[in-house]
């Protein structure tokens, strides 16, 4: 059922996509062909300036998408902060094949740089290759290509950090004492596991000894089923302190149960959820706090390290180091990546400078 | 509950016949209501939490949707069709109020807009399936993609968020009047008039005659075409009403809710007693059918057992009311032939 279904979806999108597509092209055609910025400096020179009139573009997984616009935002805010320029073009759906033309066009129109979300590791590796022949340096940010073929990975967060900053947010608020329990995406979901795994690790330290985590709960990311769920934890645990939901729509479908029933105020619930989705709840008290990276972040520094290695700061290569403006200095890790930072912290007094 | 209103019997044998034939198929209704109070007595045992006021409330909404659209199906299922494009009429409808209520609609609007939709798609179902006679199974498997498109593409990747809806929608999801919650309410309300349309109005009677033999009906007058269309048309604004619902409950919305909700729609009508092929079942039992399956998931979630049963007891739950169904069948057929030829 499930593959004819997305066949037959993936037939109706394509229809919605001829309807409306190409928006974005006309805008970029005429750019002048420029030769290649910078000669591939093998070595890297940590003190050489920064270009001017660096030419950036984003190429999101798809635009359209609130969350991406914000990246490119702000990654073109960064841009002008070097007195360069960056724009957002890229398809309406998320397919790894309407990236590959967007990738040819930005190639021969001869940007410096090309700042990528793939929709496939490898299916957008060759035009990516063919890019940096040609000398335009290519940052993958938000979701990785495959590491041969990108200069830098710019990852949001990394999977400790995110497990381990979802317990000491939690720890925080119930004053590290209390049961505790995890709503999460589906039993097999790859990152939610790999957090969860980091969170128990975080949960052995001395710190956390009177906090015990007593159930591993999976609402498959449907609302009936995280409510359900919800509902069984704290029916079945009555003296269940918080609940952690690393997961969008776990963290929503929980904070509106619980926004509706008895346990409002007795039971803090925190998780990785958008601010749109969680404003609500955090106006009406049912959340204090909850976190996600911050996008904006993720853009500028995108753009900051995009410069750097173009300008022959850094090559790529793990251990050197950029300024990343407003961001400080950053460091390259293993694999070419750069991560952001502990992810963000939302709560009633930021949630609203905020909105993807 | 079958067809038996147009038979010019002796009156005394008619009765005795007809009431035997209700005794059966009560018997369903009964042995579910059993099922039910042995579950939640069960689980009540092992956590007393289960039957809490707000253990009971979880339980009436969880089901309240399900239930709604369990009605609307069984209607469909009596007249011998079968309508797989609920979900779907869900999603979208959940979606598109949801993105007029954020842009300022009002809450009543906002529901009429939401049954109009449903109604548009159950009559692009009933005509297609009773005009031109295309089967059941294909039109609702068709129109399940079509409505599921059209929802993609409206939706475009967006979301609709608690922040942006009335709280009078969203007090609807989670309020109640003199304790019962609105949903449940809405529910039982709906039930008991279709339930009590199809029982006492002769052309109630009529949408169990033509599951009972679609041939038969047109001949005895029925207007089978008519009755069929009626049908999809309020499965149709049943589940337009279940997505505003759906709305009002969860808050938060992307394109794909309720996907997937076909089957288990179509898996409480049958456990609650409607035969898929047509002419038996009641909306009562339906309704009692989605409450059952409801009850097991939150139990099972309760007992803490693992998930992977929900949905094994579910498949069990059907085979075994299939089964059910099938010889009670055959036991009626033969004590009515045994009747007749004695009587």
């Amino acid at each position: 059922m499930r593959p004819m279904r997305l066949a037959a979806l993936t037939a109706v999108l394509a229809l919605g996509v001829a309807a409306c597509g190409g928006t974005t092209k006309s805008s970029v055609t005429s750019a002048p062909a420029q030769p290649p910025a910078s000669s591939a400096a093998a070595a890297a020179d940590p003190d050489a300036p920064i270009k001017q009139g660096l030419k950036l573009a984003f190429l999101p997984k798809q635009i359209n998408n609130p969350y991406m616009t914000i990246v490119a935002e702000a990654g073109a805010e960064a841009a002008g902060e070097f007195q360069g320029e960056a724009k957002e073009v890229g398809p309406s759906d998320a397919s790894a094949s309407s990236q590959i033309s967007y990738i040819n066009t930005l190639t021969q129109q001869g940007h410096d740089a090309i700042l990528i979300s793939a929709n496939d590791p490898n299916a957008v590796c060759g035009p990516l290759q063919q890019a940096r022949d040609k000398g335009i340096k290519i940052v993958s940010y938000d979701s990785d290509a495959a590491p041969e073929c990108r200069d830098l990975f710019i990852n949001q967060a990394s999977s400790e950090e995110v497990g381990r900053s979802q317990v000491q947010l939690l720890a925080e608020m119930i004053g590290h004492k209390g049961e505790i329990a995890i709503l999460s995406a589906t039993a097999n979901a790859t990152n939610q596991n790999t957090w969860i795994e980091f969170m128990k690790d975080e949960l052995t330290k001395a710190e956390y000894k009177d906090m015990e985590l007593v159930k591993v709960a999976y609402g498959d990311d449907d609302d009936q089923k995280s409510f359900t769920e919800t509902q069984g934890l704290l029916q079945a645990y009555p003296d269940l302190k918080g609940i952690i939901s690393p997961t969008t729509v776990g963290v929503a479908a929980a904070a509106r149960y619980i926004s509706g029933s008895k346990y409002k105020g007795e039971v803090v619930l925190t998780g990785l959820g958008t601010p749109n989705q969680m404003r609500q709840f955090v106006k009406d008290g049912t959340v204090e706090k909850f976190a996600l990276w911050n996008p904006k972040d993720l853009g500028y520094l995108a753009s900051y390290a995009a410069a750097a290695l173009v300008s022959g700061q850094i090559t790529g290569a793990e251990g050197e180091t950029f300024k990343a403006g407003k961001l400080g200095e950053r460091t390259i890790g293993a694999k070419g990546e750069v991560i952001l930072g502990p992810p963000f912290t939302f709560e009633a007094s930021n949630i609203d400078d905020f909105d993807f | 509950m079958t067809a038996t209103t147009t038979r010019p019997e002796p009156a005394a044998r008619d009765r005795s016949a007809r009431s035997l034939v209700d005794l059966v198929f009560r018997a369903r209704e009964l042995s579910l209501v059993l099922a039910l109070a042995a579950l939640v007595g069960g689980t009540a045992a092992v956590n007393p939490n289960f039957l809490s006021g707000q253990g009971v409330e979880d339980i009436l909404l969880n089901t309240a949707i399900l239930a709604l659209l369990a009605v609307g199906q069984s209607m469909v299922v009596i007249t011998r069709n079968l309508d797989l494009s609920v979900g779907s009429v869900v999603g979208l409808v959940a979606f598109v109020v949801g993105d007029a209520l954020a842009s300022g609609w009002g809450l009543v609007p906002g529901v009429v807009l939401g049954i109009a939709i449903g109604a548009a798609c159950g009559l692009l179902n009933g005509l297609l399936v009773s005009f031109c006679r295309v089967p059941a199974l294909v039109v609702t498997l068709g129109t399940l993609y079509v409505f599921q498109g059209v929802c993609h593409y409206v939706a475009a990747g967006r979301q609709i968020n608690a922040v942006n809806l009335p709280p009078a929608l969203l007090s609807l999801g989670n309020g109640a009047v003199l304790g019962v919650p609105y949903l449940p309410l809405i529910t039982v309300v709906i039930m008991f008039a279709i339930g009590y349309y199809l029982r006492a109005y002769p052309s109630g009677r009529e949408f169990y005659a033509i599951g009972s033999s679609p041939e038969a009906a047109r001949l005895a007058g029925v207007p089978v075409r008519r009755r069929v269309l009626a049908a999809y048309l309020v499965s149709g604004c049943l589940a337009g009403l279940a997505g505003v619902l759906w709305l009002a409950r969860f808050g938060t919305v992307v394109a794909d809710s309720a996907n997937g909700w076909e089957l288990l729609v179509i898996s409480a009508v049958v456990v609650g007693g409607v035969a898929i092929t047509g002419g038996v079942g009641s909306v009562y039992g339906a309704a009692l059918g989605a409450l059952l399956l409801t009850v097991i998931g939150g139990a099972l979630v309760v007992l803490r057992v693992n998930p992977f049963w929900q949905q094994a007891i579910t498949g069990a739950l059907l085979l075994i009311a299939i089964s059910v169904d099938r010889v009670l069948a055959l036991r009626v057929a033969r004590l009515l032939r045994r009747r007749s030829r004695h009587g």
